[in-house]
């Protein structure tokens, strides 16, 4: 049941406490109850919309940093990756297993912008010892969702 | 010369077959691009990629031969294990089971397989509408049965009883049942078997819809003691695992009946599509995941329609199957046509006109939740903001 209520809000974040308890057969104020608790303890960490920004004027690139670094004595990775997290322009940050370190997901306006952070930001942080920047040329599916006009409905009527 | 005249030539039997009302109502429907339909009688799911992907696969590697009449031995065998696994039923691959062409062709076969002229079919009504034209095609004679709202859609042993006379040949159940959303839980079925026991009557369980089930498990006629024997089962993959358009399906009857419903398969279809056969029995083998996710969403839309139209004040039976609910329109003074046809120009939402499902449907509609959340609170939005106006 807990996992239902996180599997629907994640599929579609706009529903509203009435009817996720509707359809899950509980009371509206248990569900807002359940939806705190998981807010509080950062289950649930934020609500997004998924937006095309190539179907908008609005300049958009988003590119895939590979970082290799040192960790530290101590801290081994999470001082770093803190450091890195403060940047407003990194959308998202992993620990990866394989061939690098970090790999650092940047949003920017346009391809030299990013760039720059990269060369500016990333590369001067002492325990950075390699960057590879690759930008996303097209989304065909993120988050699960597919990139594509909303399909129409083909169903032929029938009883 | 004699000028020839096409329309002349349809045998009586075809022509006695009353085109369908509601093609027309659909056709208008289909030319209207701003309206919200709540009105198809299929799944909204694109079918599991695994089995998608077996299909294609089937054919990457050149698998475009005929399959034994009966169809593939390995998919029967699969569908054995299911019908035994999931409603205690006990077919044999090899002679009691048959891959069709969908839900559609198995019902067709059976019929033409059991009826002569002059035999009585039993059937409930309001009801899914092939059974009847199938019926008569055969020569046969339809009986209705009307199952109402206060009884929950069953079919009664009092009703029953009331219709078999001696030339009952056939009761046809279909549960859970389309447009009603009604289930026959296993006292109704016992009681209905405990009539029909020491008669000669044969049924035919369209179980198409068994696995869309909410809060009960489906319970098969021929699990019952002593009523394999007289049961056909005529089922498919369409609801279940979303795959209307594969055209799959299958019958199980006893041996006997079997291989004369083999006969006819054999003369008119030679076997069911192979690729479809190949995709079918990667959803017997995969698709079980991916089919209780559908049922878990279809059965959380049941709850949020009823929930939404119980706002509107349209409060109605709670459905126990398939994706249905049937709410009862008649207290607004208009018929289900009527309802139907001024909800769509007024309005801009469509629904189905009860009476398409037989005379006893006339004071109700069906609405369809095969559709998604958003798309389900607009239609039944819209459906409000009509009712208030009446």
């Amino acid at each position: 049941m807990k996992n239902e209520l996180l599997k629907l809000l994640e599929n579609d974040a706009r529903l509203t406490a009435e009817e996720l308890a509707v359809m899950l057969s509980k009371e509206t104020g248990d569900i807002k109850k359940m939806i705190g608790d998981y807010e509080k303890d950062g289950v649930i960490l934020g609500y997004k919309t998924l937006v095309d920004w190539d179907k908008t004027a609005t300049e958009h690139v988003n590119a895939l940093i590979e970082l290799h670094v040192s960790p530290q004595p101590d801290r081994g990775f999470d001082q770093i990756a803190e450091k890195i997290c403060r940047y407003p322009e990194v959308d998202s940050l992993y620990l990866m297993s394989g061939g690098f370190d970090f790999a650092v997901m940047l949003e920017g306006k346009t391809m030299k912008e990013v760039a720059l952070f990269v060369v500016q930001k990333l590369a001067p942080l002492d325990s950075v010892i390699s960057t590879a920047t690759h930008f996303v040329l097209k989304k065909y599916k993120d988050k699960g969702v597919v990139y594509e006009k909303p399909r129409e409905d083909e169903r032929s009527n029938c009883l | 010369m004699m000028p020839f005249d096409p329309s002349k030539v349809i045998s009586k039997q075809c022509a006695g077959i009353k085109p369908s009302g509601i093609r027309k109502f659909f056709d208008m429907l289909d030319g209207m691009k701003d309206v919200i339909s709540l009105t198809v009688g299929q799944p909204d799911f694109v079918t599991p990629w695994k089995i998608r992907e077996a299909g294609i696969e089937s054919i990457e590697q050149g698998k475009t031969y005929y399959t034994s009449n009966s169809g593939l031995p390995a998919l029967r065998e699969e569908i054995s294990s299911y019908l035994e696994r999931s409603f205690a039923l006990s077919y044999d691959a090899e002679r009691e089971l048959l891959v069709t062409i969908g839900g559609s062709e198995a019902v067709d076969l059976a019929a033409r397989a059991l009826l002569d002229p002059g035999d009585e079919v039993i059937l409930h009504y309001p009801n899914y509408v092939c059974y009847e034209p199938l019926c008569r095609m055969c020569g046969a004679k339809v009986v209705p049965i009307v199952t109402t709202e206060r009884e929950n859609f069953k079919v009664t042993p009092e009703a029953l009883r009331a219709v078999i006379t001696p030339k009952t040949k056939l009761l046809i159940l279909s549960y859970p049942n389309n447009p009603t959303g009604g289930i026959m839980e296993r006292a109704d079925l016992e009681a209905i078997a405990d009539v029909i026991r020491d008669t000669g009557i044969v049924v035919l369980s369209d179980e198409i819809y068994a696995e869309l089930t909410y809060g009960s498990r489906h319970v098969s006629f021929g699990s019952l003691p002593g009523m394999k024997e007289r049961t056909v089962v005529c089922s498919g993959f369409s609801k279940a695992f979303a795959m209307t358009g594969w055209r799959l399906g299958y019958v199980a009857a006893p041996a006997p009946i079997l291989s004369a419903i083999r006969k006819i398969h054999q003369y008119a279809i030679m076997c069911a599509p192979t690729a479809s056969q190949f995709a079918g029995l990667a959803a017997m083998r995969e698709g079980q995941e991916a089919m209780h996710e559908m049922i878990a969403e279809y059965d959380r839309r049941r709850k949020l329609t009823l929930s939404e139209l119980a706002k509107i004040g349209l409060s109605c039976y709670e459905p126990k199957g398939a994706f249905y609910v049937f709410p009862d329109i008649s207290r607004f003074g208009l018929s289900s046509q009527e309802f139907a046809s001024r909800l769509i120009n007024e309005a801009r939402a469509a629904v189905v006109p009860g009476d398409a499902f037989g005379e006893s449907g006339e004071g109700y509609i069906r609405i369809s939740y095969a559709y998604s959340v958003g798309h389900i609170k607009e239609g039944i939005a819209r459906m409000g903001r009509f009712l208030s106006t009446l």
